[in-house]
């Protein structure tokens, strides 16, 4: 067992400093999570309309974002803001406003492409039937949408909590960065520790995105 | 017309929403532009519009930093390390910040007579941190070279550092002259040491790898008859691994490790150099280095690595 270094996991708090990298990150991510579905979903909606100049906004904003690494955008929050306007913004808070800007643009482009997978046939035969606006959207078309939705946003939040070890960048210490502490405040004594904390850093991850999958499952199935 | 009714009603109450998250959007999108000035990668993607703000961003870049007075009236003072670079700066199993480095921190804290935070820095970003003064000063193993002299400002040396070259036992390379045509010499790319042999000894052929791993299972199968590189990490590497024997310790441009402070910060500056030559008096580093790197490599380096008092070591040979 030494060879693999799950010794150095129980030595000292080194368990609980991993826990409480965990709970760093769930919170950055949740957080961020919740704010770009409720943001994501209302931006998604306006991109399907046709106002020209809200296509022409948040077609850049998402291009933004694309185009963007996450960890340029952590930068530019946290010490950028310092430097231009004297802001002095708390490393998670900054982490939380740049995976909120990240997630409300993919969030918003999923929503509208489910938005526009519904066929044009399933509003005209809803209307067809006699339905008003209000009752094809909320009966046909929203139902639809959000059973297409699922699966898509699962996956954004999945690999939004993944990527919070990148707030380790601006000094955030999360999960993935407390296991690089304790694998080389161990190098010497335990040099194989790597395999056995990075083994427990995937299962913490693991634990953390497994019952959301879960979630969406039973979601899926419920709506389908 | 009811149609139309629904849908403009719903047009304008999300308008509302996305007006408030756009407004958000473009403050963080404004920063970005002026980050540009020196963030190379900002600056490709971000290219338009960055006229005033990035002259700005110029002017006050370094506006941030706390003057030694101010660090004394408000009772802490924040530093920056590695966590994870051990033995110079990590994390023990109790949480607390261990190393070389923080040992100095630790005293800089007692003398200044103020509470101490450190703050986890990556190499990457320990200039951005001083600039924008969110720390007071970066004890993260820190070596002094003249491009970063002019982003930080440097205090003395407390560590030297230089290249070194380790060999396999059977046959220890003591000096670069013994290097056959028919030798390689195994380097990281991008090193100092990649650097130093290209230029000044072209003959050698040089054997490059990516990482410090690959280049570490290349030397133990033999591939290359020595293998160059900063040398704490050659004497660790000699120190952790059977067989192995580092034959030249001091090679090329010795560098120092030292304190780096904001730009024109300079109350703090003049005190850690007071600090620094005081504590030459009580061998401060050399109990330093008996303290927290003996362990990784051994008693032989001290006078190797230890700079005492702000006198780095007089140029080596070649």
């Amino acid at each position: 067992m030494q060879a693999l270094g799950i010794d150095v996991l129980f030595k000292g708090i080194n368990m609980q400093r991993l826990l409480g990298g965990l709970w760093i990150s769930l919170r950055i991510s949740l957080i961020a999570v919740v704010i770009s579905i409720v943001l994501g979903l209302a931006l998604g909606v306006l991109m399907t309309g046709d106002n020209p100049v809200i296509k022409a906004v948040t077609r850049v904003y998402l291009e933004i974002v694309r185009v963007m690494p996450q960890m340029v955008l952590l930068f530019i929050v946290f010490f950028g803001t310092t430097r231009v306007f004297g802001w002095n913004i708390e490393a998670e808070t900054a982490s939380i406003i740049v995976f909120t800007f990240w997630g409300t643009a993919e969030m918003a482009d999923l929503v509208r492409g489910a938005l526009i997978s519904i066929p044009r046939h399933q509003y005209e035969s809803a209307a067809a039937l006699g339905m008003e606006e209000g009752q094809i959207y909320r009966r046909i078309i929203i139902p639809q949408t959000l059973r297409r939705l699922i699966p898509l946003s699962i996956n954004l939040v999945t690999r939004m909590i993944k990527t919070t070890s990148l707030a380790m960048m601006i000094g955030v210490v999360e999960v993935l960065k407390v296991g690089q502490q304790i694998i080389e405040a161990n190098r010497k004594s335990s040099p194989h520790a790597a395999f056995g904390v990075y083994a427990c850093v995937f299962l913490l991850y693991f634990a953390a995105c497994w019952p959301i999958s879960m979630f969406s499952r039973y979601l899926e199935r419920k709506w389908s | 017309m009811k149609k139309n009714w629904i849908k403009k009603t719903g047009a304008a109450v999300l308008g509302l929403i996305l007006t408030g998250s756009l407004l958000a959007g473009c403050g963080s999108g404004s920063g970005t532009t002026a980050q540009g000035a020196d963030e190379p990668q900002a600056q490709e993607t971000e290219a338009e519009a960055a006229g005033t703000e990035a002259a700005d961003a110029a002017e006050n870049e370094n506006a941030g930093f706390r003057t030694l007075e101010e660090i004394q009236a408000s009772g802490k003072i924040t530093i920056g390390v590695f966590s994870d670079k051990s033995p110079f700066g990590y994390v023990d199993e109790n949480g607390e910040y261990q190393g070389y480095d923080v040992y100095f921190g630790n005293r800089i804290a007692q003398d200044l007579g103020v509470e101490l935070e450190y703050v986890s820095t990556e190499a990457a970003s320990r200039i951005e941190y001083l600039q924008t003064g969110k720390v007071d000063i970066i004890l993260a193993n820190f070596t002094v070279t003249p491009e970063r002299a002019e982003e930080v400002d440097f205090a003395l040396p407390y560590m030297n550092v230089a290249l070194g070259v380790v060999s396999h036992n059977d046959r220890v390379i003591t000096d670069l002259s013994q290097i056959t045509a028919d030798d390689q010499v195994i380097v990281i790319s991008g090193t100092t040491a990649e650097t130093y042999l290209t230029k000044n000894n072209p003959e050698i052929k040089l054997q490059k790898f990516d990482t410090y791993a690959a280049a570490k299972s290349a030397f133990e199968n033999g591939t290359g008859v020595s293998w160059a590189n900063d040398n704490t990490e050659v004497i660790a590497f000699a120190a952790e691994n059977e067989g192995y024997t580092v034959g030249i310790d001091s090679l090329g441009s010795a560098d120092t490790i030292a304190p780096a402070v904001t730009k024109g910060n300079e109350t703090l500056l003049n005190w850690l150099n007071d600090e620094i030559v005081k504590l030459g008096e009580e061998k401060f580093f050399h109990a330093d280095y008996e303290a927290t790197l003996t362990d990784t490599y051994g008693p032989e380096f001290e006078e190797t690595l230890v700079v005492e008092g702000g006198q780095a070591a007089a140029p080596v040979q070649n």
